[in-house]
């Protein structure tokens, strides 16, 4: 009679760890507008690289001779899955795919990745009291040289000083700039 | 209605009398309708083509409009000056002109309304600002409660003027006890519209300049030397124009008087520069651009120093008995304290509340042509009003305008 | 003075509309030419004050706008009343530590929300400081003409400036006709059909966030946005006063997307959010991150929060 309490309390405890988990498991952003950014044809990338063989020394690459990596002190093994090349890897060793490569930022990036979960850091889109639209953080950052790239500033407001009236007709009214810019990031 | 046709006839008899006049009456009212007119075809295009056509942006959204305004509300208020040694002391020289005076304050208050009107962006919804049929911000709104002291200034004033001219014109004294209790209101009445003219700006925390509590006295102050000498001025011309004995005494009392006054508004003044400039803090950017100019703009500077220089010559100009009797120096420093008192609580008011603008811009206003060319529409709307008026009770004054009544015969 | 008090101005017990239109019938037929006045002339001369009309003089008013916007623009608009949502009080973060001062959200603006292009009005001002110089308590070192070739450029910060729909707005406060004022959801609004432009609000708004229509508004026609709220986003008219609403024709809805800036910016340094709901963006910033509001010393209590991500 005593014991079936026990198993009980097990189970619960079980279930709620499981509940925690899931819950955990939500924080992450339903809904990715664009998907992962990657340069045309590179991908999959296991059409070049699956009869190649691994090699982890450090070199100047032949291949890839845009890629100058301007982040942190590493190589190219460090995120990228040397087995399965269409794939990532974290520091323990978990296989991701790209689609997630946020757990990867957040390995050193902890703060900055709970904000974005947040919505808080980065852009984000949609409604405000529904379905948000997040991005990736290789959306906005080129994980090689993750430093966010200038733009050029749309034009500024008309100074009072030199706005002298005149009258003007409809097609003489600018357009509005905005249009001209794409909403891609990069 | 025998009462209505007299009621025809006086105003017929009236009017042969304000249209009757010499050729300088005639030349003084053509150049008068003149500028008016110029001034109505200004405001009709300001109408059709937008506020546009002023040098106001958003930067500076009030000028040379608002400038004015506050300026003839000081001269409005300072019939005060007047009613008080009048009424109140029984001072018999002044009690003989305070009539003039009110009849300042009544042609003040209206061009008051017009500068208002002509700065609207919407005229025609102006009805939307009264009670009842609009929708009256009161008691929250400054600009409400000062649409309600000064329509309640301009009829109190009117009622005064109109019941003395009337009856004056059918051959009677004016009862004091009719007087009395409108004067009583009028002398509190007339501080009031000048205070609540300067909490309309005081009130404004996001503006500085303004946001400072010396502003209403110094209003008043200022409004007390400008107001009575222009006063003084158009006292000299009735006398020189009519019959009318106008007292030197009187003209005198009202000059020392105005020596107080400007003595006040200079201390004042000097409280004000000395509290800006020996804290320094960041709020000294307005006055620094009045009287130094501001990261090289400079636009208002010699204005400015033009007026404190006028002030004090003015200032000094009354405090001296023996300048101030003589008719030369008194009308020298009225000018002088007209200009100043215009120039310090006009453009050199207004235009600093708005630079540096709140988010640190600098755009020097300086009014277009429009602008300009209404204003002085608005100025010669007010002389105009102003000519009639004498035109009208100097012969009631002298006694050469005689109304019939029923039962009366007439003395002309 | 209770708030109930002074919201009963305008909810006057005895009709007020047969006074109106006698008066002002009486009144404008002076100034107007009476024959060949069309009579929607007359409706809009004399419509009320929108929280003073019903639900079906307002939808007979959207529906004559409607029909004028039609024939002014040559393009249908959708005008909406939307109500504020129950339980909702709207905040906004920007993050002055990511934003670039590229302006796009400027002009997004100006296409969400039909500013007039010549003239040109704009709701949002981006200042920019020079690292090191004064700034916040005073914005004397502010430059707002800047254009680089890129941005952002060294040494220097960005801060967009706009409507921050205050608690305790002064511009509602000093509006001598209640032609502005603060909704339940708390946007700042203004009935662009009862403003007389008597610009009382934009000398009391400490941050420069209300502009006037100093002349008729322009844009090219394609480019009007046709989905419009009364409140907001409407075609405005010559001579009066207009401000950022939050995108109130996006935002009140439910769901409600987010305001037209925050969507454009491309460094994501624009939140919005529900001020009462503990779970969302907004007060994620405001209980995690360094924040601060402009000219707090105003007691103007903005519900635009500035904040530090970094």
């Amino acid at each position: 009679m005593q014991k079936i309490p026990y198993v009980l309390y097990f189970a619960l405890f079980v279930f709620l760890l499981l509940f925690e988990v899931a819950k955990a498991k939500d924080d992450i952003p339903e809904f990715f507008v664009p998907p992962p950014p990657f340069s045309e044809g590179i991908f999959p990338c296991s059409g070049c690289h699956k009869g190649m063989e691994v090699n982890t020394n450090r070199r100047e690459l032949s291949y890839h001779e845009d890629i100058k990596l301007k982040h942190f002190d590493g190589w190219c093994l460090d995120c990228h899955n040397p087995n399965d090349r269409d794939k990532l890897r974290l520091a323990s060793g978990k296989v991701i795919p790209f689609t997630e490569s946020y757990y990867l930022c957040g390995q050193c990036h902890g703060d900055i990745f709970r904000d974005w979960k947040a919505g808080v850091h980065g852009k984000r889109t949609g409604m405000w009291n529904g379905k948000k639209e997040y991005r990736l953080c290789v959306h906005c950052h080129w994980p090689h040289q993750p430093r966010f790239r200038p733009l050029e500033p749309l034009p500024p407001p008309v100074n009072p000083e030199d706005n002298k009236y005149k009258k003007v007709t409809q097609d003489q009214i600018p357009l509005n700039p905005v249009n001209n810019i794409s909403d891609k990031l990069r | 209605m025998a009462k209505l046709l007299q009621l025809i006839k006086n105003f017929l008899v009236t009017l042969k009398f304000i249209t009757k006049g010499s050729r300088w009456y005639y030349g003084w009212l053509a150049f008068l309708l003149f500028l008016i007119t110029s001034g109505i075809l200004s405001y009709i295009k300001q109408i059709d083509q937008g506020m546009i056509l002023t040098n106001m942006r958003d930067q500076v959204s009030w000028g040379l409009y608002i400038s004015n305004f506050t300026f003839l509300v000081g001269v409005a208020a300072a019939a005060v000056l007047l009613v008080i040694p009048a009424y109140l002391y029984n001072f018999k020289p002044i009690k003989e002109i305070v009539l003039f005076g009110e009849m300042l304050a009544i042609t003040a208050i209206i061009m008051c309304l017009l500068f208002i009107v002509a700065d609207l962006g919407r005229p025609e919804r102006a009805w939307h600002i009264l009670p009842i049929i609009g929708a009256m911000h009161f008691p929250d709104s400054l600009l409400a409660w000062d649409v309600v002291v000064l329509n309640g200034y301009l009829i109190i004033n009117s009622i005064v003027v109109f019941y003395v001219l009337y009856r004056l014109s059918i051959g009677k004294d004016y009862k004091m006890s009719v007087i009395w209790p409108i004067v009583v209101i009028s002398i509190p009445w007339a501080i009031s519209i000048h205070t609540v003219t300067a909490f309309l700006y005081n009130g404004l925390s996001a503006r500085p300049f303004w946001n400072a509590s010396i502003l209403a006295p110094r209003f008043i102050a200022s409004a007390l030397c400008s107001g009575p000498a222009l006063m003084l001025i158009i006292f000299q011309i009735v006398r020189k124009a009519s019959s009318i004995e106008i007292a030197d005494t009187a003209i005198f009392k009202i000059a020392e008087l105005i020596a107080y006054a400007m003595g006040i508004n200079l201390f004042l003044f000097g409280a004000e520069v000395f509290k800006e400039f020996y804290s320094g803090s960041v709020h000294l950017a307005p006055m620094e651009y009045l009287y130094f100019g501001l990261h090289g703009h400079s636009s208002l500077v010699i204005w400015m120093w033009l007026a404190l220089i006028f002030n004090i010559t003015a200032f000094i100009l009354f405090l001296r008995p023996k300048t101030r009797e003589n008719f030369f120096t008194l009308n020298l420093a009225c000018a002088l304290i007209i200009t100043g008192v215009y120039i310090e609580k006009g453009m050199g008011l207004i235009i600093p509340g708005f630079i540096p603008s709140v988010l640190g811009e600098i755009y020097e206003y300086g009014p277009s042509g429009i602008e300009k060319s209404i204003t002085v529409g608005i100025w010669a709307a007010g002389a105009l009003v102003f000519t009639l008026f004498l035109k009208f009770a100097l012969p009631v004054y002298t006694g050469q305008l005689r109304f019939k009544t029923l039962g009366s015969h007439s003395e002309e | 003075m209770p708030k109930e008090i002074k919201n009963n101005i305008l909810q006057k017990p005895f009709s007020r509309r047969a006074l109106l239109k006698g008066g002002a019938l009486g009144l404008a037929s002076l100034a107007l030419p009476v024959g060949n006045a069309d009579a929607s002339v007359w409706e809009a001369f004399l419509q009320k004050h929108f929280k003073e009309m019903n639900d079906d003089e307002l939808q007979s008013v959207i529906k004559r706008m409607e029909k004028e916007y039609a024939e002014k623009y040559n393009v249908n608009f959708n005008i909406k009343s939307t109500k504020p949502l129950p339980g909702t009080l709207f905040g906004y973060g920007l993050d002055v530590s990511r934003c670039i001062g590229c302006r796009r959200c400027v002009y997004a603006c100006v296409k969400e929300n039909n500013q007039s292009m010549e003239p040109q009005i704009h709701w949002i001002t981006v200042l920019r400081f020079k690292k090191g110089e004064k700034w916040v308590s005073s914005l004397e070192e502010a430059e707002v003409y800047y254009a680089p070739p890129e941005v952002p450029e060294e040494g220097h910060f960005y801060m967009p400036v706009q409507c921050q729909q205050c608690e305790n707005p002064p511009c509602v406060k000093v509006c001598p006709t209640q032609a502005t004022w603060k909704e339940r959801d708390g946007i700042v609004v203004v009935d662009y059909n009862w403003c007389i432009g008597c610009r009382y609000c934009m000398a009391a708004c400490p941050y420069g966030a209300r502009h006037f229509n100093w002349g008729q508004p322009n844009r090219a026609k394609q480019e009007y946005n046709t989905e419009t709220h009364y409140l907001g986003n409407r075609p405005r008219y010559k001579g009066v006063v207009e401000k950022c609403t939050f995108c109130i024709q996006r935002t009140r809805e439910n769901p409600g997307r987010y305001p037209a800036c925050v969507e454009i910016c491309p460094v994501g340094a624009r939140k919005f959010g529900n001020l009462l709901d503990p779970d969302s963006e907004i007060r994620y910033c405001i209980e995690n991150k360094r924040v601060f509001r402009l000219k707090e010393d105003l007691n103007t209590s903005p519900k635009f929060y500035y904040f530090f991500a970094t």
